[in-house]
């Protein structure tokens, strides 16, 4: 099979997918939900007011028709208005990517080199005490819940210290610095972990190859077999795992967002769910799963672009 | 990492010694008794477990709810942890959580184990337009974020303790599902498995009675991974007021802390993460201890 072929079936099978997760989204808010009008209107509607509601809200039409409404809304981005703040929802993910990435971007970047550079240096030292440690360090900083480091972070760093802003945001560029500082350094002590064992396990799973032991066998020295040898061919792994983390960048932390009050998506997300507002929580769903899905794709044609043995599966 | 170490030395030794061989069972346990961390670890998951089963018959921290001192009293040799805003003893919730944090650990991983099992087990086997149709399905469920799918699900069942263990049941089976389809797809191919074709034995006699024994070691890994998980997925859900009602849970001890730490009042935060950490930090180098002595492609390296 061609590159070209491949990428075309590849596309075609994300209709399927589109489709699958609209039909869960589907059955999960307009099946399974229950009526938006006790949220809306509380005990004491009547009937007229809740059959005016259901019309305003499309709900009484055919499974079909809402159905369709659903998917539609998957390639337009026309989500409706909001419950809560009668915004257009488009409109609010507008404004929000903007805070949500100045916080997730710097987070993306140094976590990655964090992570990828002491995967480096322990799996080089494999089975050393240096490698324990590391191992041992990042499954006890994983077993942390993150709300706790959230929480112990702005009460510690924050409000006893005094180091970092509480809370709060400003727009633009250097005058958001300040407040995003303690979220990033949170959550690079939260992820750095589980990037770190991944991308271990994904260079040691290369460290045991036939190729290394050929080109020890020749006298390549142990640097350079690690840079020029098995970095290489770890890389396909690594760049996956980086990409797909691409989408969650402009989603935001959901919650860092809403405990250092960052109107970011997450924060938006959050707010969302405390005021049970369907149509920003059906949004943010459908959003982050296309974006989950148009990623996945480009990880997928990259990989053969490097692999190219992939293709045959 | 040391269990690896234990294994060389394993291998090396039973020559030499004229022992029958081992099962593969025997064999990861020796392998884990000899590792010492891991033995800690999984005498760490036993005592939660006897604490879970002590406070679920009532023999201990039964009476959580009492009021025992003044509000908020700060860790004394009094109150071991101090005591939460009604008075009651943060040390006796924080027991009383470790059952809640059992049953959602136990409900969770049977769910996923049996959806994951049960899906990949038949993709795997019969193949084609089956295993097209559960690929499907799977990979339409994992392109839902995790989190946004949790909430999903958690929010429209509303309030309770058996939304937390079915929403995160029902989102945390497709990775398991996954493995299991890939390793069923190897073993159907096997030679024993043509064997017992050979033998007349039908579709549901093979799956059950002679692949799924032989990668029962994907399932118990992946039921120690699921376990922690979810014990940590449960505070996000608290958080967001989806968490379980009426019984003390270290989620809820969390969350609760937030409106307590302008106030000084760092205790409830402090023991509810601590005795997360210890059964988190145990299922986690349980899990990595298992791998390594339950993965064949490891044994005797």
């Amino acid at each position: 099979m061609n590159l070209y072929s491949y990428i075309l079936r590849r596309l075609l099978y994300v209709v399927p997918v589109l489709l699958g997760v609209c039909f869960i989204i589907f059955i999960i808010f307009n099946v399974v939900a229950p009526d938006p009008a006790f949220i809306l209107l509380g005990k004491h509607a009547t009937l007229e007011q809740i059959a005016q509601l259901h019309k305003e809200l499309g709900i009484d039409r055919p499974f079909w028709e809402q159905y369709f409404q659903i998917v539609k809304s998957a390639f337009t981005f026309d989500f409706g208005y909001s419950w809560s703040s009668k915004q257009q929802i488009w409109e609010m993910i507008k404004v929000g990517v903007g805070p949500s990435l100045s916080i997730t971007f710097p987070l993306f970047i140094i976590v990655n080199i964090l992570s990828i550079s002491i995967a480096l240096l322990v799996s080089f030292y494999r089975g050393k005490l240096i490698d324990k440690a590391v191992l041992l360090l990042s499954i006890g900083m994983m077993s942390i819940s993150s709300l706790a480091y959230i929480l112990f972070g702005q009460w510690f760093f924050a409000y006893t210290l005094g180091w970092f802003e509480i809370s709060g945001y400003e727009a633009g560029f250097p005058n958001f610095i300040p407040y995003v500082i303690l979220p990033v350094i949170l959550y690079v002590a939260i992820s750095w972990g589980p990037d770190t064992r991944f991308y271990r396990s994904v260079i040691l799973d290369e460290v045991y190859q036939d190729y290394v032991r050929t080109a020890r066998a020749k006298g390549l020295g142990e640097l350079s077999i690690m840079f020029k040898h098995v970095l290489k061919n770890a890389m396909v792994p690594i760049l996956t795992y980086v990409i797909i983390q691409i989408p969650f960048l402009i989603l935001g932390l959901l919650l860092a967002e809403a405990f250092f009050s960052i109107p970011g998506l997450g924060g938006i997300t959050i707010k969302a769910i405390n005021t049970s507002d369907f149509p920003v929580i059906k949004a943010m769903t459908i959003l982050s799963a296309v974006g989950f899905i148009i990623f996945g794709v480009i990880t997928d044609v990259l990989y053969t672009v490097v692999d190219p043995r992939m293709r045959l599966k | 990492m040391t269990t690896a170490t234990g294994t060389e030395t394993m291998a090396m030794a039973a020559p030499a010694a004229k022992k029958p061989s081992k099962s593969l069972w025997q064999h990861a346990f020796s392998t884990i008794v000899k590792d010492k961390l891991a033995l800690i670890a999984l005498i760490t998951v036993g005592f939660y477990f006897l604490l879970a089963i002590l406070t679920f018959l009532g023999v201990i921290a039964s009476d959580w709810g009492l009021e025992v001192g003044p509000s908020y009293a700060a860790p004394s040799a009094e109150y071991i942890f101090g005591t939460d805003i009604f008075g009651r003893s943060v040390f006796l919730k924080m027991i009383k959580g470790a059952e809640t944090a059992v049953a959602i650990g136990l409900a969770t991983s049977f769910i996923s184990l049996i959806i994951g099992t049960s899906l990949g087990a038949l993709a795997g086997y019969f193949g084609g337009l089956v295993d097209e149709l559960i690929v499907w399905f799977y990979t339409t469920f994992s392109s839902i974020p995790f989190i946004m799918l949790l909430v999903a699900i958690a929010f429209i069942m509303g309030k309770g303790t058996s939304t937390v263990f079915i929403s995160l049941g029902v989102t945390s089976w497709v990775g398991l599902c996954r493995i299991v389809r890939g390793e069923v797809m190897k073993h159907k191919e096997r030679e024993y498995s043509q064997a017992a074709s050979a033998l007349g034995a039908g579709h549901m006699r093979k799956i059950f009675k002679h692949i799924l024994p032989n990668i029962s070691h994907v399932l118990i890994i992946n039921f120690s991974l699921t376990f922690e998980s979810a014990i940590k997925s449960e505070v996000i859900l608290s958080y967001l007021g989806l968490g379980v009602q009426g019984r003390p849970s270290w989620g809820t001890m969390i969350d609760d802390s937030k409106l307590e730490l302008a106030r000084g009042v760092w205790w409830q935060l402090g023991a509810a993460t601590l005795a997360m950490f210890i059964i988190v930090l145990a299922f986690n180098i349980l899990g990595d201890a298992l791998r390594d002595a339950l993965d064949p492609k490891l044994k005797g390296k």
